[in-house]
């Protein structure tokens, strides 16, 4: 559902602020610095970064770009280790027999199971592949608009946390009141006679 | 400006009001151009989904769901009858020659599903700037058009007349049902 699919879903950000020097190169520097990692860490339940739109599984913002005509477009990825339920349970099964085996009792306790559920939730967590999503992201800095090409609420936050890090810009996210905000050219009378509107009873 | 968590719960209200008026807009037969004032020639009709909420006496609130390319509209403006207002609707917006099909939400505005007209353009590395240069400029005419009828129904609710003229207007339609 992104920007290179055929249908799409957006989320709208207002950029409040402006980037004080040369805005292409502190945009490059923020995202080759704030890139995902080629290597995953395999330690990193989560991991978030930007990538080039051309160029998703190597984030290499020297030979691809981060600028098409007059807007900034690159991609966010968050890479996440989902252990399936199922493989915790086969796991902890077998751990359970070996402890069994190894004390000679027939059943263990409580504590026992928690600490072996820990051990195997770390064991998957390092042999497990990380699933990579990708999202494009475009800038229109001029208009101080950004599109990100997904409507997921966890996606969102990480977007808004990375861009911030990144650009030390807080992406203010684009809904009725933030539109007439940062958007309208309406006067401030005006705007004080929106802010004391309610909802519309359509059967008085 | 106020917390944005507070403003996007306290002024959710607005969005909603604003698609049931679009609802409105399309069944009396406005012309979306002209209040807009655009040299484009706009239209819309609804798609084939409409979510409505209804608040009860007792804090619970009642969602009706429209779906399916032959659903008939009556269960939503009983629902309009009963109070219920618009908070999800799929929208078919003709832009000249264009067509584009979406689903926007009233409170966060978030547009999803939004089907483009055809690119002739593909994907390939030579011609991957005006694949999305063309892809960005479709969604920036859908938002044109959103925010402008947005900021032009903020700015009917806000005047003068909007009691015995927009308000009524309304009225008068879900009456007629």
């Amino acid at each position: 559902m992104g920007l290179l699919s055929s249908t799409h879903s957006i989320t709208r950000y207002h950029i409040d602020g402006k980037i004080d020097t040369s805005v292409n190169e502190e945009i490059r520097a923020a995202l080759i610095k704030y890139s995902i990692p080629v290597i995953e860490n395999k330690y990193d339940e989560i991991s978030a970064g930007w990538t080039p739109v051309e160029s998703p599984y190597n984030p290499d913002f020297e030979n691809f770009s981060f600028k098409f005509g007059t807007y900034f477009v690159f991609s966010m990825r968050i890479d996440k280790k989902t252990i399936p339920v199922k493989l915790v349970q086969k796991y902890m099964a077998l751990e359970i027999e070996k402890k069994k085996k190894k004390s000679g009792r027939s059943f263990i306790s409580k504590n026992e199971k928690s600490e072996i559920k820990d051990f195997v939730i770390d064991l998957l967590m390092h042999k497990i592949p990380a699933v990579p999503n990708i999202y494009e992201i475009l800038w229109d800095y001029e208009k101080k608009n950004i599109y990100l090409y997904t409507t997921q609420k966890a996606a969102n936050e990480f977007f808004e946390t990375l861009f911030l890090k990144s650009f030390k810009l807080k992406p203010v996210r684009l809904f009725p009141y933030t539109l007439i905000e940062t958007k309208s050219s309406f006067s401030n009378p005006v705007k004080d006679k929106i802010m004391a509107l309610t909802p519309l009873k359509y059967l008085r | 400006m106020l917390d944005i968590a507070t403003a996007y719960n306290k002024y959710k209200f607005l969005g909603n009001d604003y698609l049931t008026w679009i609802w409105f807009l399309i069944e009396n037969s406005r012309n979306i151009s002209s209040i807009i004032h655009s040299k484009d020639i706009i239209t819309l009709e609804i798609g084939n989904s409409i979510v409505l909420e209804n608040h009860l006496g007792d804090k619970s609130k009642e969602i009706i769901t429209i779906k399916g390319d032959q659903a008939g509209l009556e269960e939503g403006t009983t629902a309009l009858k009963k109070g219920a207002f618009v908070t999800k609707i799929n929208l078919i917006c003709k832009i000249n020659e264009d067509k584009y099909k979406f689903t926007i939400n009233g409170e966060s505005f978030n547009i999803t599903g939004l089907k483009t007209p055809k690119s002739d353009l593909s994907k390939n590395e030579d011609e991957i700037e005006g694949f999305i240069l063309e892809n960005a400029f479709f969604g920036f005419k859908i938002y044109e058009v959103i925010d402008s009828l947005f900021l032009k129904y903020i700015e009917q609710r806000t005047s003068d007349d909007w009691n015995s003229k927009g308000l009524q207007d309304i009225k008068n339609w879900i009456r007629s049902f």
